[in-house]
Parts: C-alpha cells; structure tokens; sequence
C-alpha cells in the first residue's frame, strides 16, 4: 500500500501531489471495523447502571431541559450536510461513481467555514466557552479505566459535555481546521467566478504538502465522521441524538447522566411542556415525578 | 520535460483478429492496455515516452472494424474506417455531408489514409503542457498549467472548464454530434450505446479522461441515424494554416426545414472547451425561425454566453459566435 502520490514537477523535482487513494480505501476499512468492533464490545458488556439521584435532585427542575439552543442546532445541522456533502464529493468521484463533483465541494467548504467561524466567534463570545475546554484529567482517567474494564467504578457524573464528548469535539476541530485551511488556500487554484486560478501562489513542495494535509484530513474525516453518525443512531444515545433536533433532554436522562453541580440548570428559558406531540414524545417525560 | 528519443519503450503487441478478442486482451491488461487504431496519437505518445504501455492492443486486424454499411435506415461506420473512406464514400457523401466535410478537414490526405474515425474522435487533447509531460491534472497531477496566469493558452478553451482548460482536437465529434449519431462501445460487460454528445466527458466528470471510454473499453461502430439524413448541413473549420492543422474552433450544424421555417437543427462547435459543445440554447432559439439575419446575429450572441477567455484566447469568443451566426445564415 502507498502512502503518497509523487510526480515529477516540469523542473525534474520529485514532489508529493497528494495522498494515495489506498489511504482512502483503509479508512473506509477502519470505520467499518471500528463500528463492527463497538457494537460487538457493547454487547458483550454488563449493561450500564448509573447512580440514582440525589433525593430531592429534580426539585426545581423543569421536565425539558434545554441543551442546544435553536441557533447551536441550526449550526450543528448546517455544518453536517456541509461536511457530508464534502466528503461524498471528495471520495465518491474516487470511487468510481463519476459526476461534476468540483463545484459543489467547494461551495460545501465555503458553507462549512463560514458555520465554523460562526461557531467559534460565537462560543467564544456569547456560551459557555469552558464547558467544552475543562480539562478533567480524573474524569478522563476513569472514563477510561471504565471502558477497559467493566469492574472499574463508573466515571463521576459529567458537566455538560462529558469526557468523550469533549475528546471527540478537539480530535475533529484540529482534522477540520487541517482540511479547511488546506482547502481555503487550494481555492486560488481553481476557476470561480470570483477569481482566475494560481497556481504559482506556493511552490510546488508547498503545494504538495498542502495536498497531503488535505487529503489526510479527508481520509480521518471519513472515520470521525462514520463513527459520529454511528454513535448518533445506537439506542442508548438517541436520547441525547433528539436533543441536537428538539434542543432539549428530559429531566430523567440529565439526573442520571449529569452532574447539577457541573451543569447548572436553573429552570428559566427552558422549553414549555408539550404533551403527547407525535413521534417525538415517546422520549419526553410526561408525568411529573414524585422525588 | 519529455524529450523525443529515437527509441519507443518496449511493450507486448497484440493483434486480435475478432472484437471478442479485443475486449478479451483489453480486459485482461486493463490500465496497462493501449488501443491503436491509426497509430498518428499513439506513436508521439510512444516516442515521447511519456504513455508508456505494458500492452499495445492493434486493431488494424479486426475486420468487423472496418467499412460502411446500411443499419437501420442510416449508415453504420466501423471505427477503424480510415476518414479517406468515409470522405469518398459515396452515401455518406449525399446524405450525411457533413461528416464527410468534417472528416476531410482532418490534417493531410496521408493523414487521412491511416488515420480511423474511431481514432479521431477518442484522440487525446493537444494541450502542450500535457503532451509535454507535465504533471497536470490532466495527468494525474494537480496543477493546470495553461490556466495559469502567464500560461500560452491561445488554443485552450473559454468554456466547459473544470480545472483542465484543454480543448477537444478531433474535427469529426462535433459533426457525429450534429447528426446525433450513436457510439455503440463493447467491453466485458457488453455493449454499451452512447448519444455522440455523451460519449465526450468533460474535466467535471473525469480530468483524466476526454471520453467515456474507460480501460477495457472498445469503441466499435458509429451509427449515422436515419433521422437527420439529408439535412441542411454546415460545417467550417477555423486553423491558422489552411493546408493541415488543428482547429481554433469549428462549427458543425443540421438543420430540417418545413416551408420557409427551421422545424428542428442540431449544432455543435468544437475547440471551445474540453469536449465537444452542443449548443441547445441555439438550437431552441433557431427552431421555428426563419434563420433571417437576425435570427442570425442573435444566434451567435447566444452560442457564446457564458464564454469566458483565458488570456491569450479572447479571440476565441468573437470567432465562435460568428461561426455560429454563419452556420444559421448558410440557410438564407
């Protein structure tokens, strides 16, 4: 298996162009595995029991607590058919399946780093920028201890973002960020109606890196992403899944899997009752608990 | 750089005398596999060492891939015919001149005596950087370097670009297209049958590739159908030297008339972009018209919409819609 594609450039210079297709192939191989592998590991696993609430936890407590505002889910959401779009247009070409796939890729990344801009000017500014950035080392620690060994006590009840959570968000904002401003700067080379193509902004060697860093990204995006969607749908999360679509979980799931002392809710701005709405009322708490 | 040495690298030549066996060796090489028709691409490819194939699959011993017969009320054109055939084929000369035409405008008559139809249209671009040996995208690299901004692009397209602005060489595809032939392709899972505007693909679909014709695929016959035998045609052909060259940009058309009216036409130009541009806009605007001057002179302003120069080929856009305007005027 290669790793890389060389060419010679028009002055006899060995340059990396970009990462071999192979790489692309493996990291399909990965996710499959990878999937396969947890689902297999869950099952072979005692189930989960998480400690009861302290008496009196809920008083106060309304039955829908916000989690994701309207704005952090349109985010989530625009963000998600941006890269999804970016990767079928990257790799499906690839593939075999041949189509015009140049000119959405690039509006999708255009798409994509606006939404990421917007996240992060407005997570810095107006959220809570330290929920996502807490470093909990003994939270980490036996968060993991917990995964290898079944017998390890569970991990402390988390703030917002839980230890995986937030280990995920860092791992996949550093591969996006690698792909977006690879990408950015790859723009100059193509036509749009904004501008005519250059190449010659870069050497060749800096344009080959460039390549590469684009393509790795692409290829890990393709298991980050394979893995996020496939832990969205297991069905022991969709619970925290319909909090990214209705913006909120029901009180049960936060007292079980959140500590009130990490993430604090107050009970103002949160979400009225709506009782027995469709499909996505199987999930909510309809019956007001005696605690 | 490439460099003409006087030696070919060494590669394994099959000649099959059957299509089966063709698609057999084809399939069997895949990517390593060469086709030769003519030899006029492949040998400057060869002798430029910069094609350098493990297996040469030669087609001039496959009968079945040669000459001109009646199918289906139209003519069916084997694509080893040589274009001198088709150019002193008496039917194709009455009832589909403008193939005839278009073929007769390929290079030089010694040209015309070797070189196929089939070989003509699946040719590969004349961009120079890639017959140089660059690494473009074209070939496999990521880098178009006629697009660039101090590039000599006098030939290149103002068109139908994706990254690779090369054009699309041949003078007969646009000719197939304007009489909505049909490319039928054999490989190892069969024939396949293609309209002539969808056998050509641009840089959009596929920057490696000018046609469909993927590894273990055979283009066989063409059929001229029945449909727009004896149209008005039109055809010309813009090159800086008269005597044989490549075209700037040329015009293929044919047109049905009702009465004093154009009922249906079909118009392609080619050397405007990487494949071959049917012109449906034009199309839609002349029908029902009376191809008066007008009719003309809009015609033309709208061939060229969206047409974009690259920085030595602005020339390129006045020529086309005049070209086009001709084409719709030759009706008059």
């Amino acid at each position: 298996m290669e790793l890389w594609r060389r060419a010679a450039n028009p002055w006899g210079q060995e340059v990396l162009i970009g990462v071999s297709w192979d790489l692309m192939w493996s990291a399909v191989v990965a996710a499959v595995v990878f999937l396969v592998g947890h689902a297999v590991w869950v099952k072979t696993r005692p189930a989960e029991e998480h400690a009861a609430p302290a008496p009196g936890a809920a008083r106060g407590l309304p039955e829908k607590i916000e989690r994701h505002s309207m704005s952090s889910r349109v985010f989530h959401w625009t963000m998600s058919v941006a890269m999804l779009v970016l990767l079928v247009t990257a790799f499906v070409p690839v593939m075999g399946l041949q189509f015009p796939w140049l000119t959405v890729h690039w509006v999708a990344g255009v798409v994509l780093i606006a939404t990421i801009v917007y996240h992060v000017i407005r997570s810095i500014g107006w959220q809570d920028f330290g929920s996502m950035f807490q470093l909990g080392v003994s939270e980490g620690i036996a968060t993991i201890k917990h995964v290898l060994s079944p017998k390890a006590p569970p991990p402390p009840k988390a703030g917002k973002y839980p230890f995986d959570h937030r280990m995920y968000h860092h791992v996949i904002v550093v591969v996006s960020l690698a792909a977006m401003i690879t990408g950015a700067l790859m723009m100059v080379r193509i036509d749009t109606p904004l501008w005519s193509p250059n190449p010659y902004l870069f050497g060749d060697s800096t344009w080959g890196i460039m390549y590469v860093v684009h393509g790795l990204s692409g290829v890990l995006l393709i298991v980050l992403v394979a893995a996020h969607i496939y832990m969205a749908i297991r069905p022991e999360k969709r619970w925290i899944t319909w909090s990214m679509i209705r913006g909120w979980i029901d009180r049960e799931h936060y007292l079980e899997h959140f500590d009130p002392d990490k993430w604090v809710v107050t009970g103002e701005g949160s979400p009225p009752v709506e009782r027995g709405t469709g499909a996505l009322a199987d999930s909510a708490v309809t019956t007001r608990r005696e605690d | 750089m490439a460099k003409i040495r006087d030696m070919i690298p060494a590669f394994e030549l099959y000649q099959p005398t059957s299509i089966e066996a063709a698609v057999d060796l084809l399939d069997e090489h895949k990517r390593g596999a060469w086709v030769l028709a003519g030899g006029l691409d492949s040998f400057d490819w060869f002798k430029d060492r910069i094609k350098r194939p493990s297996a040469v699959v030669d087609l001039g011993g496959i009968p079945e891939l040669t000459g001109i017969r009646e199918a289906q009320g139209g003519l069916e054109i084997g694509a080893m015919t040589t274009l001198t055939e088709i150019v002193r084929h008496e039917r194709v000369r009455s009832a589909y001149s403008v193939v005839s035409t278009a073929a007769e405008h390929v290079a030089t008559p010694q040209i015309r005596n070797q070189g196929t139809l089939g070989g003509n249209v699946a040719q590969d671009t004349r961009c120079w950087y890639y017959r140089s040996g660059w690494p473009c995208y074209r070939a496999g690299g990521n880098t178009c370097y006629a697009a660039a901004p101090l590039a000599m692009n006098r030939e290149h397209s103002i068109m139908g670009r994706s990254r690779c602005v090369a054009v699309n060489p041949s003078d007969t595809a646009h000719a197939l297209i304007a009489v909505d032939a049909k490319m039928i392709v054999e490989s190892g899972r069969g024939p396949n049958v293609y309209d002539a505007e969808d056998f050509f693909i641009g840089p959009a679909i596929d920057i490696t590739r000018m046609t469909v014709l993927k590894p273990g695929d055979l283009l066989t016959r063409i059929h001229l159908p029945a449909q727009w035998a004896n149209s008005d045609f039109y055809y010309e052909k813009v090159r800086d030297r008269g005597s044989w060259d490549f075209q700037l940009v040329s015009v293929a058309a044919a047109f049905r008339r009702s009465g004093g009216a154009i009922e249906a036409a079909r118009i392609a130009v080619n050397g405007v972009a990487p494949y071959p541009v049917r012109l449906e806009a034009v199309e839609r605007f002349v029908t029902g018209t009376s191809a008066d001057e007008a009719t003309a002179n809009r015609a033309g302003d709208i061939a060229v919409e969206g047409a974009r120069a690259l920085r030595h080929n602005d020339y390129k856009i006045p020529m086309m819609r005049n070209l086009v305007r001709r084409a719709v005027r030759s009706l008059a």
